[in-house]
This record gives C-alpha cells, sequence and structure tokens, in this order.
C-alpha cells in the first residue's frame, strides 16, 4: 500500500525580471539628464546663444552624446545607440508633451482674470465685449451650447447607435462601404458640413439662422464619433450572450435590444459622451449658421442663438483689453465643460474594462 | 391498469394541428428591425451624397463658368459698376489649394517624426503607469476644441514662431524652401503648420502607438532572444510591422490638417497669390477663405464658395480613401 507523502509546498521565488531597470542604472540615466543640463547652461553662459531655445535644443543633444558615451563604454557601439535612441525617443514624448502644458497654462493663468460672481449667470444683452469685466456674462453662450449639443444629441445617437448595430447584427453586405464611409464622415472638415447645411436647409427653407441649424451640422460631426465607438463598443459583447438570447426563442430583435444593448450601455454611454466632447467647441459651422445672439434664447427653432465658441471668437476680434480677457474666460470655461466630459467619459470606460 | 383507447372522434378529427413548419424566415418583428437599422445604416451614405449633391448643386453655375480655371487660377474678384450691379467676375482658388497643401503638408512633416518618437516611447519604454498617463494626456489633447488651439497659437506661439522663422530665414536662406523675398514673418504658412502639427500630433500619435502595441509578443521575445538591444528590437520588429499602421494615420492627420478652419483662419495671412515661401507672411488656405469671404459675401459669390467647399469636400474624401487603402493593404500584407 502505498501513502500518500504530504510534501511541503514549495516555496516559488519571485520571478526576477531582470530587463528592469536597477537603481544603479536609474540613477546613471538620472545622471546623464542632470550632465546634459549642466553642460548646456555652462555652453549658453560662455558663448552669445540666450534664451529657451538654444538651452533646450542643446540640452537634448547633450544628452543624446551623453547616453551616448555612457552605453558605449560600459558595451560597447550597440548599447550606445541603444542609449541614445532611447534618450531621443524619450525627448520626442516631452516635445509632445509640452503644448498640452502651454495650453492648459495659458488658458488657467489669462482666463481666471475674467471669472467674476456673475459670469454663469448674465448675458451680453446689456453689456458690450469692451466694457469692465464685472458686467456681462456667458448665460447666453452655456444655454445656447446645451441646448444646440442636446438637439444634435437626439438627432445623432440613434442614427449613430443605429449604424453601430448594423455593423456588428446584421453584418450585411454594406457593412464594408459604410465602414469606409463612416470612416470618411469623420474626415469631413466642419467648415463643409457647416456649408452643407447653408445649402441644403438654410437657402432653400428656413432662410434664418437659428440654433437648430447649428445642430442639423454638429449632427454631421457627431454621428462618426458615435458610431465608431459604440460599434467597438458592440464590438466586445462576447457572442455567448446573443447566442443565449437566440437559444432561448427570442427574435434578433428581442435579444439585441434586450441583451446585447443593455450589457453595451456604459460603453454607449461613453459614446455619446466622446461624441458631444467632439462638437462642444466646434467653431466654423457655429460662425456659418447661428447667427451668434448676444441674449439667452431658450427657442432652438427661431431667433440666433450664442454659444460658447461663437462668443470667444467675437470676444478676440474686440480686440480690447476686456474682451480678450472675456475670451480667454471663455475659453477656460469651455475648456473646463471638456474636460468634465473627457474624464467622465474615461472613468466609464476604465470602470467597464476592469469589470 | 388499462389505457383508455383514444376515441374514435378525436382520430378521425379532420381539423388536426398541422406539425410546425420549420423556417428559417424571420419574423415580422425582425424584418421591421432590419429594415430600420438598415436605414439608419445608410444614414452616413445618404449624408455624404447629399453633401456632394447640394454643394454641387449650388456651386455648378461657377464651375461651369470658370470651368478647369476654378482650379488654377489664383483671381478672386467680383467688379461691380456704380449700381451695384456685378460687371464681371472670376474665382479661383488655385493660391488657396497650394496654400492647403503647404500648410497641411507642413504640419504632417513635423508631426509625424514627434509622434513615432512618442508613440513608440509609450509602447516600449513606459513603465505601465507612467504610460496609462502618457496615454491620457494625448487623448486629453485630442480633445481639445480647434478654437482653443487657434487662440493658443496666436497669443503663445505666434511670437516664439516668428523669431523661430527669422533664425531659420538667417541661417538656412540658402536653402530655396526657406528663402523669403521680404523680411515679414507674422502670421506666415510656417506657423499655420506647427498649429496644425499641434493639432494632429494626438490623432497620429494614439494611432501609432495602437499598433505598436499591437506587435506580436513572440516576435519581440525572439528578437531578444537573439540578443537584440532595444532599439535593433524595435527596428527589427517593431517598425515593419506598424509601418502601414503610421503610414495611414499620417493619411488621416493629413485629412484632418487640410480640413481646419479656425486655427487657420486665426494665425494665417490670406493672399490670393501663390506662395511657396513657407516663411513668407502669407498664405492661403480654401476653408478658412470661406470663413472669410461669407460675412460680407453676395449672392454670387457664396456659390462661388460652395463650390470650393465642394473641392474641399473632395480632396478630404480622397485622402481618407487613401488612407483607408493603404492600412488594409499593407495591413494584411505586414501582419
Amino acid at each position: 500500500m502505498t501513502t500518500l507523502v504530504q510534501r511541503e509546498p514549495k516555496k516559488v521565488p519571485t520571478p526576477e525580471r531582470p530587463w528592469r531597470p536597477s537603481f544603479a542604472q536609474r540613477l546613471s540615466n538620472f545622471g546623464v539628464a542632470i550632465a546634459a543640463v549642466l553642460l548646456t547652461y555652462i555652453l549658453v553662459l560662455v558663448t552669445p546663444m540666450k534664451g529657451l531655445l538654444p538651452t533646450l535644443i542643446f540640452s537634448g543633444i547633450f544628452a543624446i552624446v551623453l547616453g551616448y558615451l555612457k552605453g558605449f563604454f560600459a558595451r560597447g557601439t550597440m548599447a550606445g545607440r541603444n542609449n541614445a535612441v532611447g534618450v531621443f525617443l524619450s525627448l520626442g514624448m516631452v516635445i509632445a508633451l509640452i503644448p498640452i502644458v502651454s495650453i492648459l497654462y495659458a488658458v488657467v493663468s489669462n482666463g481666471y482674470k475674467g471669472l467674476h460672481k456673475g459670469l454663469l449667470f448674465q448675458d451680453m444683452s446689456l453689456a458690450v465685449a469692451t466694457d469692465p469685466i464685472a458686467q456681462g456674462g456667458l448665460k447666453h453662450a452655456i444655454v445656447g451650447t446645451f441646448i444646440m449639443v442636446a438637439v444634435a444629441l437626439a438627432i445623432s445617437l440613434p442614427l449613430g447607435i443605429l449604424t453601430a448595430v448594423y455593423l456588428t447584427e446584421i453584418k450585411g453586405p454594406l457593412s464594408k462601404p459604410i465602414r469606409f464611409l463612416v470612416q470618411a464622415m469623420s474626415g469631413v472638415p466642419s467648415i463643409v458640413a457647416g456649408l452643407f447645411i447653408l445649402s441644403a436647409v438654410v437657402y432653400t427653407v428656413t432662410k434664418s439662422y437659428s440654433g437648430l441649424m447649428g445642430s442639423l451640422a454638429l449632427t454631421i460631426l457627431m454621428i462618426p464619433t458615435i458610431a465608431r465607438t459604440s460599434e467597438e463598443v458592440l464590438l466586445l459583447i462576447p457572442n455567448d450572450l446573443r447566442e443565449a438570447g437566440v437559444a432561448l426563442g427570442g427574435t434578433q430583435w428581442r435579444t439585441v435590444a434586450m441583451v446585447v444593448v443593455p450589457a453595451a450601455r456604459s460603453g454607449l454611454v461613453t459614446a455619446m459622451i466622446l461624441g458631444i466632447a467632439r462638437v462642444a467647441g466646434e467653431t466654423a459651422p457655429i460662425l456659418l449658421l447661428t447667427g451668434g445672439a448676444d441674449m439667452t434664447n431658450y427657442n432652438p427653432f427661431s431667433g440666433p442663438m450664442g454659444t460658447l465658441p461663437f462668443y470667444i471668437w467675437k470676444s478676440f476680434f474686440f480686440g480690447s483689453p476686456e474682451a480678450v480677457t472675456r475670451g480667454w474666460a471663455g475659453l477656460l470655461v469651455l475648456l473646463i465643460l471638456v474636460l468634465l466630459l473627457f474624464f467622465l467619459a474615461r472613468s466609464l470606460s476604465t470602470r467597464k474594462a476592469s469589470r | 391498469m388499462r389505457l383508455m383507447p383514444a376515441p374514435q372522434a378525436l382520430v378521425d378529427a379532420p381539423n388536426l394541428p398541422k406539425p410546425r413548419v420549420i423556417t428559417t424566415e424571420p419574423r415580422l418583428s425582425d424584418k421591421v428591425f432590419r429594415a430600420v437599422v438598415t436605414a439608419g445604416g445608410l444614414s452616413s451614405l445618404i449624408i455624404l451624397g447629399l453633401i456632394a449633391f447640394f454643394l454641387a448643386y449650388q456651386g455648378f453655375e461657377i464651375l461651369v463658368k470658370e470651368g478647369f480655371g476654378f482650379l488654377t487660377s489664383s483671381k478672386w474678384e467680383v467688379i461691380t459698376n456704380e449700381g451695384n450691379e456685378i460687371v464681371d467676375y472670376s474665382f479661383g482658388i488655385a493660391a488657396m489649394l497650394v496654400g492647403t497643401m503647404i500648410c497641411a503638408l507642413l504640419a504632417v512633416v513635423v508631426a509625424i517624426p514627434i509622434s513615432i518618437a512618442s508613440a513608440l516611447f509609450m509602447s516600449f519604454y513606459a513603465p505601465t503607469r507612467l504610460k496609462n498617463f502618457l496615454v491620457a494626456s494625448v487623448d486629453l489633447m485630442a480633445a481639445f476644441p480647434s478654437i482653443l488651439f487657434g487662440f493658443w497659437g496666436f497669443f503663445v506661439l505666434m511670437p516664439h514662431a516668428e523669431y523661430w522663422a527669422m533664425l531659420i530665414n538667417r541661417y538656412l536662406g540658402w536653402i530655396p524652401l526657406f528663402a523669403v523675398d521680404d523680411k515679414i514673418f507674422t502670421r506666415s504658412p510656417f506657423l499655420a503648420g506647427l498649429v496644425l502639427a499641434i493639432m494632429i500630433i494626438p490623432i497620429t500619435t494614439s494611432i501609432a502607438r495602437e499598433v505598436f502595441d499591437q506587435t506580436p509578443l513572440d516576435r519581440i521575445q525572439a528578437a531578444y532572444a537573439l540578443g537584440a538591444t532595444k532599439w535593433s528590437m524595435i527596428k527589427a520588429v517593431a517598425i515593419p510591422y506598424g509601418r502601414g499602421g503610421v503610414v495611414g494615420g499620417a493619411m488621416l492627420g493629413l485629412g484632418r490638417a487640410m480640413g481646419e478652419t479656425v486655427a487657420v483662419y486665426t494665425v494665417l495671412n490670406i493672399v490670393y497669390e501663390i506662395n511657396w515661401q513657407i516663411l513668407f507672411g502669407a498664405g492661403g488656405n480654401v476653408a478658412s477663405l470661406i470663413l472669410l469671404k461669407f460675412g460680407e459675401a453676395q449672392p454670387l459669390e457664396v456659390k462661388a464658395l460652395m463650390a470650393a467647399g465642394l473641392i474641399l469636400f473632395l480632396l478630404t474624401l480622397l485622402v481618407n480613401f487613401v488612407a483607408d487603402f493603404i492600412v488594409k493593404k499593407t495591413g494584411s500584407k505586414g501582419r
């Protein structure tokens, strides 16, 4: 008879990850960066080149050269080249990030001067852009933007989701061309969308500017964003769910409406938010179509309507210091709106992914 | 226990329910559903068709009158007599087309190296946490509205860019591309190109990063196992794998840059003359022309603007088509 030998569970050492940079390596990388900056500082002190531009350029060059030398003396040519490329790529990343930081800084540092208590509760019907900052506000612009985006959403959300459902659920013979057309539609310049509504609706039917015209143009820009994001979301729904729905005797309509779409709900909300973020700051068609009123207009079907982009545009072209400050404040509000939408969409989609 | 015999009447009944016919024919509800969804799916086709139709319809008169000259001449004028009646007119967008192409190409040339470098950094160098942060920042930048880039470019970037243009002209002016006749560097195509480059960097970067992220792990490991350094691995595996996607992304960025209106309008000086000197403060842009002229245009001029819009629309469609084609073609070969 054999006895079961109870073995001690073997201790598995935590796997080493030799490719991870050790502390010493990180320190030496840091040292290279510091040395590059120091060398540049000396160079800028000694030579007549002054200013930010040469400092940045020469720091980059020195960092690449020093990185190369470090690798070269440790392991030879290949390692040197490897290090130099590593430094070069991270410099590319830094260059790509500079505009983001600069834009955020410029908007916040210029925009906060234009903030005042009445900003969100007054409109410009009694004020001119050149008045002191404390008079007038952006109520009309915010109301207009919200109404216009809401109307655009009401049209484009069904169309966008239907397109996505066609591409993922029906998979008809037209799937390929439609996928391409949606892609092409996302490349339609916003001014062309504005011109189209102008020629097709304003000149032929309504003969006047209104919020609805702006919404229609925004719809054209919104549909592709919603359709593509929804398609990606619906593709993530496992086929098992569809098969289960059909196996329970559901028709395709019931399966899609009761199983697939509810399962993808949070993703579809993300698609909606991304669509809103895409058009909230859209300027060119708004300039052509809405007339840009200075008073609050709650009716999208008649009369000109002001929006945030239009307000910003107008303020900057007034040119006086107060008007420019108003423009920056408007940009700040618009940026905050876009940031809110962005982080909302992001938190929804990451929660989905972690589940 | 005895089984009851089935009543005779039931056996002989002439109207027994027929056995169920099994069919793949969709029910009415499904037919309606499919029809509705297909109709919705066709919306993009319908909208694109309507755009082309209406712009062509409105611009027809001008296009017929000017013919091919609409694309090759740079004159944009309406001559009226004292009674404000139109005597003669001539419209041509050659300068605008050339300007659009110069700005967009410059944007792509500036943006692509930066995009590839940052995409490679995010995919292969950055630790996970840093990578998540970087991806979020780049995506955030893609969500910035264009008016923001426009006024940032005007107020923040322009003074710097003017100085850079001056430097480039002073030290590299012997290259024909950087030569200028008059030393005027304000609101040049160079500045517009830089702003556009900054606008398309997020798009091209995220496309390139997605492609590089999909590099098959076994090939990466194989390269390392053969003793490759990181750079050799990238050169031998990641770049050949991702080339198609990067080129496609560049084309998409080109399309975006050609159609951008507001950001270009704020930083570019529109002049009705073909200007090849990218540092000189005069340029053209179809989209900006439409915005510039629209406010004061009479009905006739609006028609010309519609025709210009049609050209721009067809141009961006073409670029998108080529981008799609490149991505598909290289995609099937390289993977």
